[in-house]
């Protein structure tokens, strides 16, 4: 039992690059929830659309890499629009019954055999991210004793942070902007925007793609750092767990989602370290019968599920947010 | 009528050359260990899987055994976790490369096996194999059945799979059920309802498996627990959030925790593996007339034929069921004529919980119990009720046979079979755009 270690590997983790992908598309989620009321149970979809964007174009397609770029973001818009359209008219749960059910879809063509011409099949993609790394201007890694990090994770951070730094300054721009108002009050009662003669439903989509968009770029972010895109890693556990760190940090922040993501990979990484030191070697501190290794990974999850339920329940402002601004209620 | 023949399945399982060699790289596994780790990022240290599939029974004009070629294997770890998948090529092989050492399960997926090949139905479509890097190459070899099935004509192949379209579409009936029951009585969409039916699976095999219970008593027994979690879980959680006045919103959230948190508990209980109850497990199919169906397939539709008009009549006819449709239009018009609505919630999400832990342990029958059963019903049963109509139990009846057949008959019309499911998709949100109400539903109830 290693404390010192778990710390590190947690804080390490908290400010890596995993971190920062569940940030952005906590970021996204703040946008359709936080501020619209806009229940997208389907982040890991958009994310899914925004990284196989960019590496289909570039394997499959040998488009150029910054016209990857491009169909990474035209994608997640997309399909913003194509989930957007029947069901942002209707109550609530329609939204979520359509993000959910087209990101577990997503999920299944890309994995699936007969077109692993064009997504790779179970293996995914590669070799679409060469353009990215010689961009890398750092020589070497970082090592500050406690935490350290590699060449290529240096890079991944530099860039992500200033990612998610440009969303935030985004989503601090819009939504102090009139625009962000008329979403804000959407959220509160739809009905008096729409007798104040605002197109409801414009907004609602205008809302629905930014947030993609961001969702997108979560994943586009996610299929850089990682070189591979792979289909199983979007499935829905991926939204749940985006959830979780957006009502950690709290919902209609600008910095909740960021503060979130941080505090929600420390404790989740610190978590899987200490459960798989509890369960390494041949005589481990659990015994065997109760947790093996294989199990020991999942024991963040099963607390990650606990703390949404009781979060939302009990704390649904996070840590920064207003309780008045999540008393979301109605459609 | 039908000849049978033995094919062999041999899986060699060894430490093959770096990534170069793999395109060459088939029958005999080479056992010289891989000095340094190949370039590729996918391929790890340069282990793989290799599979040969051959029909032993006929052989080419060498005396070999007929090679099997463009049927799918799909290699997953013990978590359930696909790492790998490969179509065997003209000479019946595949590779299938691997990160690391371990207990890997192989599965053949029986779709894809050539017209007039059929698995044997006392086989299984699973191979465990074990990897150890460094050690000895593993050869692991097992005979799999192989009958010929006559060549099916269109007509026959489109008959087929609407009789096997029924089939599904009743059992994903009874989850449907179950969510419009609840959805009825409480308005929450409930997002954890997919778990719900992985518990009607994984609680029959514990039954069956580790209690040694015959399947059906398990099954019988699996549908008790399910009524007791149904109470359980309104008692603990649902009906203090209702207390509290807790919005539909932060429920529907509240949903997804609990499906995170139940979806990690079978994983962590059940494991990852797909495991298959001690008896049904395959039967052959009979004929009757121009429909082929199995005595499990049988028995599957006839009891979900049973408790879906056991509950359609109890709905119409008896106190509880009034009073269910009752506070399903209107709850505080019930609970000011004197209802209680509390109690009559709490039925609802008993049936509903009972109703879905039956489609999952008729589904378990009919295929295998997973930890994943539930999650890739949810969507059907999702497509299903907003088909149908939310909340209304004709509804979710005819949108669940409609989901049913239109998944199963999509392959025969040419949808790729492994996402034989984006057809439920299409027709989600076609209904959406179309008549968001759903067929039955009403007007009122879509906001």
């Amino acid at each position: 039992m290693d404390f010192l270690d778990i710390l590190r590997t947690a804080l390490q983790q908290a400010l890596g690059p995993t971190a920062i992908v569940y940030a952005l598309a906590a970021i996204g989620l703040n946008v359709h929830f936080g501020y619209t009321g806009l229940l997208n149970f389907g982040q890991s979809g958009f994310m899914a659309v925004g990284a196989y964007g960019l590496a289909v174009s570039v394997v499959v397609a040998d488009l150029p890499f910054w016209v990857g770029i491009f169909f990474a973001f035209l994608a997640p818009l997309v399909l913003a629009i194509i989930l957007g359209l029947p069901t942002l008219r209707l109550r609530a749960d329609y939204l979520a019954i359509a993000t959910i059910a087209s990101s577990e879809v997503l999920r299944l063509i890309f994995g699936s055999v007969e077109m692993k011409d064009t997504f790779g099949g179970s293996n995914g993609l590669t070799g679409y991210s060469s353009a990215y790394k010689d961009l890398n201007p750092y020589s070497g890694g970082l090592d500050w004793g406690f935490i350290s990090y590699r060449r290529d994770d240096l890079w991944n951070i530099t860039v992500g942070w200033i990612l998610v730094a440009l969303c935030c300054l985004v989503v601090w721009a819009l939504m102090r902007s009139p625009w962000g108002r008329v979403l804000r009050s959407i959220r509160e009662d739809e009905d008096a925007v729409r007798s104040l003669g605002k197109n409801v439903f414009a907004y609602k989509m205008q809302a629905l793609v930014l947030g993609g968009m961001i969702g997108g770029l979560a994943g586009l972010y996610f299929a850089l750092k990682q070189s591979s895109v792979v289909p199983t890693d979007y499935n829905t556990n991926l939204t749940f767990l985006a959830y979780t760190a957006l009502l950690i940090g709290g919902a209609a922040r600008v910095l909740g989602p960021v503060v979130g993501a941080v505090i929600f990979w420390f404790l989740l990484s610190g978590l899987g370290e200490f459960f798989s030191q509890m369960t390494r070697g041949t005589d481990p501190i659990l015994p065997s019968w109760l947790m093996d290794q294989t199990q020991s990974s999942l024991v963040r999850f099963i607390l990650t599920g606990l703390a949404l339920m009781l979060l939302m329940i009990y704390r649904p402002q996070g840590i920064f947010g207003d309780r008045r601004e999540i008393a979301i209620d109605g459609r | 009528m039908v000849s049978r023949l033995i094919a062999l399945l041999a899986v060699t399982a060894a430490l093959l050359l770096p990534v170069a060699a793999f395109a060459d790289e088939t029958s005999s596994p080479s056992p010289s260990p891989s000095e340094s780790a190949p370039a590729g990022e996918q391929v790890g240290d340069g282990t793989a899987i290799g599979v040969t599939l051959s029909n032993a029974s006929e052989t080419t004009e060498e005396g070999t055994p007929e090679p099997i070629p463009g049927v799918t294997l799909t290699v997953t770890t013990p978590d359930g976790e696909e790492v790998g998948e490969a179509v065997t090529d003209a000479e019946g092989k595949a590779n299938i490369p691997l990160e690391m050492a371990g207990t890997y399960t192989v599965t053949l997926d029986e779709d894809t096996l050539p017209d007039g090949t059929e698995l044997d139905s006392s086989t299984r479509t699973e191979l465990e194999v074990k990897i150890v890097i460094g050690g000895r190459p593993t050869f692991v070899a097992f005979p799999i059945g192989v009958q010929a099935a006559e060549t099916t004509g269109f007509a026959q192949k489109l008959v087929d799979s609407i009789v096997s379209g029924i089939r599904f579409g009743l059992i994903v009936a009874l989850a449907a059920l179950g969510l419009s029951l609840i959805f009825g009585a409480t308005g929450l969409t409930n997002f954890a309802h997919g778990e719900l039916i992985t518990m009607g699976g994984v609680v029959t095999y514990w039954f069956n498996r580790d209690a040694g219970l015959p399947v059906i008593a398990a099954g019988a027994a699996t549908v008790v627990v399910s009524a007791l979690f149904g109470y359980a879980q309104d008692k603990v959680l649902w009906r203090p959030l209702r207390r509290r006045g807790t919005g539909l919103i932060a429920m529907m959230i509240v949903s997804i925790g609990f499906a995170l948190f139940l979806r990690s508990i079978w994983q962590y209980t059940f494991g990852g593996q797909t495991k298959t109850l001690d008896a049904y497990t395959t039967q052959a199919r009979k004929s009757y007339g121009p429909i082929h169906l199995a005595d499990k397939e049988i028995a599957i539709i006839l009891v979900s034929i049973v408790v879906i008009t056991i509950v359609c009549v109890a709905m119409m006819k008896t106190r509880l069921g009034k009073a269910m449709r009752a506070v399903s239009d209107n709850p505080a018009l019930s609970a000011s004529s004197g209802m209680r609505v509390d109690s009559v919630i709490s039925n609802a999400w008993i049936l509903g919980t009972a109703l879905t832990g039956l489609s999952g342990v008729l589904l378990a029958v009919n295929s295998q119990v997973s930890f994943q059963n539930g999650s890739r019903m949810l969507l059907l049963v999702f497509a299903a009720v907003t088909l149908g109509g939310l909340g209304t139990i004709w509804g979710a009846l005819f949108g669940s046979m409609v989901i049913g057949i239109v998944v199963e008959v999509g392959p025969t019309f040419g949808v790729p079979s492994s996402i034989k499911e984006v057809g439920a998709l299409v027709v989600l949100i076609l209904i959406l755009l179309i008549r968001p109400q759903g067929i039955l539903g009403r007007r009122e109830r879509i906001g």
